[in-house]
C-alpha cells in the first residue's frame, strides 16, 4: 500500500474536514477539491518528488524558495549542499508527500464515530475543541495505535527511494541509511553476509520495538496488534 | 426554522478555510511550476522568468523526450510492467482474499499471521536479492513482479471486502452447481468493483513509481523503467540530446518535460478511481 502515515494528531485542520462538521459552511465542492489536491503527492514517485524539490524549490537560481528570499533582499541559499540541512529536507518532503494520505485513513476513522456522540456532547455544551479531545481522539485511537504497532516495526527503515533521490556528495554522511548503506556495500561491493547481518540487525531492532510497543499499549489503552 | 450560526463558529470556518487553501496551493504551485518550465523557452527560464505559466511556449522538450529512443524504451518497459505487474497482483489477491474471507475455512488464524508477519518485518535486501539471483530470475521483469504480487495490507483490505458479502449468495450459488472458481469470477468479483478499482490504483501506482527493486534487479539499460532514467535525466544530470536541433533548450525544460510524462498517466487515472479509495482504504486495515 505504499508508506503508511505517521501518527500524528488531529489538529483542527483535520476536524474541519469531519463530514457531518457541514452546517452549510462548507461547500462539497471545496472539501472534495481539496481532499483531491492534497491526497496528489502520495502518488507521485520519491524520484519525481526529489526532482521537483531539488530543481523547483531549492535550486540557488531558480528555485521558488530562492525566489523568494532573494525577494526579500536576502542571499540564495545552496539547500543541497548544506550538510545541515540535509534531513530537515528530506523529512519536510516527507510530510509534504504522505500528508493528504494520512488524512484518508484518519478521515475514514473519524466517520466512523456515531454523529449523536457529537450531537450529545454540543447539547451538553461541549464546544468543538473538547469535542475533540473527547470524542474524535478517543474514537480514533483504535486506529492509530493499530497503525503504530504495524509501523514500529519499521522505525529503521526511512525508505530507500526517499533517501536515495536526495543523496549527493556533500549530504551523503548525514543522509546516509541502513537501506542506502546495505545497497551500497552489498550490491555494489559485493559484501553479502556483512550487509545480511546488517539487514538482520534491523529486523530484530524491529522486532523488539514491535513487542514492546504492543505490550506498552495493551498495558496503556488495552489495544494491542496480538 | 433558520439555524443561528454563532459568530465564533463563522470565524473558525473561515479561518480553516483559509488554511486548507493555503495547504492545497502548496501542494499544487510546484506542480504547476515544473509544467510551466516545461513549455518555456530556455532564455525565460535562464532569466527565472518562468514562475507559473510557461514563457516562450513551445513544445520542443516533449518532441526531444519522445523521440529519444532510450526514455521511449524506458517507457515502455513501466508501461509493460505496470499494466501486467497490476493484473497479476489483482488475480492473486484476490485468489487469496476469497477463500480466506469465508467463515467455512477452519483455522484460518495460522495463514492470516504470516501475513501480518510480512506487514510487519520486510524482507532483507540482499537475502531477497540473492534468493532471485538463486532462481534465475535476475535481470527480468519478473523480478520486479513475483515477489510483491500480493501485499499485505491490499489482501486484508480486499479479504475484509469479500468477507461481507452475503454467504447466502454464494451457498445459491454453489447449490445450483457453481465451483468455487466460478463463484470467485461471475460473483464476488463483480461485486467487488469498489474494491478491486482501488486495488488497480493502489497496486498500478505502485508499480510505477518503482525504483528499489528496478535498481537492483534490472542490470541491463534496455530493460531500464521510465522511474530509472527518471533519476539518471534529474539527479544525475545525465540528459539526453540538449543540444540537438534548432531550437536550444535549457536543461530543466527536459527535466520537467519528463517529469510531466511520467506523472501524466497518474492523472489521468487518479480522477477515475478516487471516488473508490476512500473508502477502500479503511477496510480491513483496522478490522480482522
Amino acid at each position: 500500500m505504499g508508506s503508511l502515515p505517521q501518527r500524528r494528531h488531529a489538529g483542527p485542520a483535520a476536524s474541519s474536514e469531519k463530514v457531518h462538521s457541514s452546517a452549510g459552511l462548507y461547500r462539497y465542492w471545496f472539501r472534495k477539491g481539496v481532499q483531491q489536491i492534497v491526497y496528489l503527492p502520495h502518488f507521485l514517485s520519491w524520484t519525481i518528488l526529489g526532482g521537483i524539490v531539488i530543481t523547483q524549490l531549492l535550486s540557488p537560481s531558480q528555485g521558488l524558495v530562492n525566489l523568494a528570499l532573494k525577494g526579500m533582499g536576502m542571499e540564495p541559499v545552496y539547500f543541497m549542499t548544506e550538510a545541515s540541512m540535509a534531513r530537515a529536507i528530506v523529512v519536510l518532503a516527507g510530510i509534504w508527500k504522505d500528508m493528504g494520505w494520512g488524512t484518508v485513513v484518519y478521515l475514514a476513522a473519524m466517520t466512523a464515530i456515531s454523529p449523536s456522540l457529537y450531537e450529545s456532547a454540543s447539547l451538553d455544551g461541549a464546544g468543538k475543541f473538547k469535542q475533540l479531545l473527547y470524542i474524535t481522539l478517543p474514537g480514533i485511537v483504535p486506529v492509530i495505535i493499530t497503525l503504530f504497532l504495524l509501523r514500529i516495526g519499521h522505525f529503521l527503515d526511512f525508505g530507500f527511494e526517499r533517501i536515495w533521490v536526495f543523496q549527493n556528495a556533500s549530504n551523503v554522511s548525514v543522509l546516509e541509511i541502513f537501506d542506502t548503506y546495505i545497497y551500497k556495500a552489498g550490491l555494489q561491493q559485493g559484501r553479502y553476509s556483512y550487509t545480511t547481518a546488517v539487514g538482520l540487525f534491523k529486523s530484530v531492532v524491529g522486532f523488539l520495538l514491535l513487542y514492546g510497543g504492543n505490550i506498552l499499549s495493551r498495558k496503556t489503552t488495552g489495544e494491542s496488534l496480538y | 426554522m433558520k439555524i443561528k450560526v454563532n459568530p465564533a463558529r463563522k470565524a473558525y470556518v473561515y479561518i480553516s478555510t483559509v488554511l486548507l487553501i493555503l495547504l492545497s496551493l502548496c501542494m499544487l504551485l510546484p506542480l504547476l511550476k515544473v509544467v510551466a518550465e516545461s513549455f518555456s523557452g530556455k532564455t525565460y527560464i535562464e532569466q527565472n522568468k518562468v514562475l507559473f505559466w510557461p514563457r516562450g511556449f513551445n513544445v520542443e522538450a516533449y518532441r526531444r523526450v519522445f523521440e529519444n529512443p532510450n526514455i521511449f524504451v524506458a517507457l515502455k518497459n513501466s508501461v509493460v510492467i505496470t499494466v501486467a505487474g497490476t493484473m497479476i497482483d489483482l488475480f492473486m489477491t484476490a485468489l487469496m482474499a476469497y477463500p480466506l474471507s469465508r467463515p467455512e475455512f477452519k483455522n484460518k488464524k495460522p495463514i492470516l499471521m504470516m501475513v501480518t508477519l510480512t506487514m510487519i518485518f520486510t524482507s532483507p535486501m540482499i537475502p531477497s536479492y540473492l534468493v532471485i539471483k538463486g532462481l534465475g530470475l535476475d535481470n527480468s521483469m519478473w523480478a520486479i513482479i513475483l515477489p510483491g504480487m500480493i501485499s499485505g495490507y491490499n489482501f486484508f483490505i480486499m479479504r475484509s471486502f469479500f468477507a461481507g458479502i452475503p454467504g447466502e449468495l454464494i451457498d445459491a450459488a454453489r447449490i445450483d452447481g457453481c465451483g468455487e472458481f466460478r463463484v470467485l469470477w461471475q460473483i464476488v468479483i463483480p461485486l467487488s468493483k469498489a474494491v478491486m478499482a482501488t486495488m488497480t490504483l493502489f497496486y498500478g501506482v505502485s508499480h510505477w513509481n518503482a525504483l528499489q527493486q528496478p535498481l537492483i534487479y534490472l542490470r541491463d539499460p534496455k530493460k531500464h523503467t521510465l522511474q530509472i532514467k527518471l533519476y539518471q535525466i534529474l539527479m544525475e544530470d545525465n540528459i539526453p540530446m540538449v543540444d540537438v536541433g534548432q531550437v536550444e533548450l535549457a536543461p530543466a525544460t527536459v527535466k520537467m518535460a519528463t517529469i510531466v510524462i511520467a506523472t501524466v498517466p497518474i492523472l489521468i487515472v487518479y480522477p477515475f478511481l478516487q471516488k473508490h479509495f476512500a473508502a477502500g482504504a479503511t477496510l480491513g486495515s483496522v478490522k480482522e
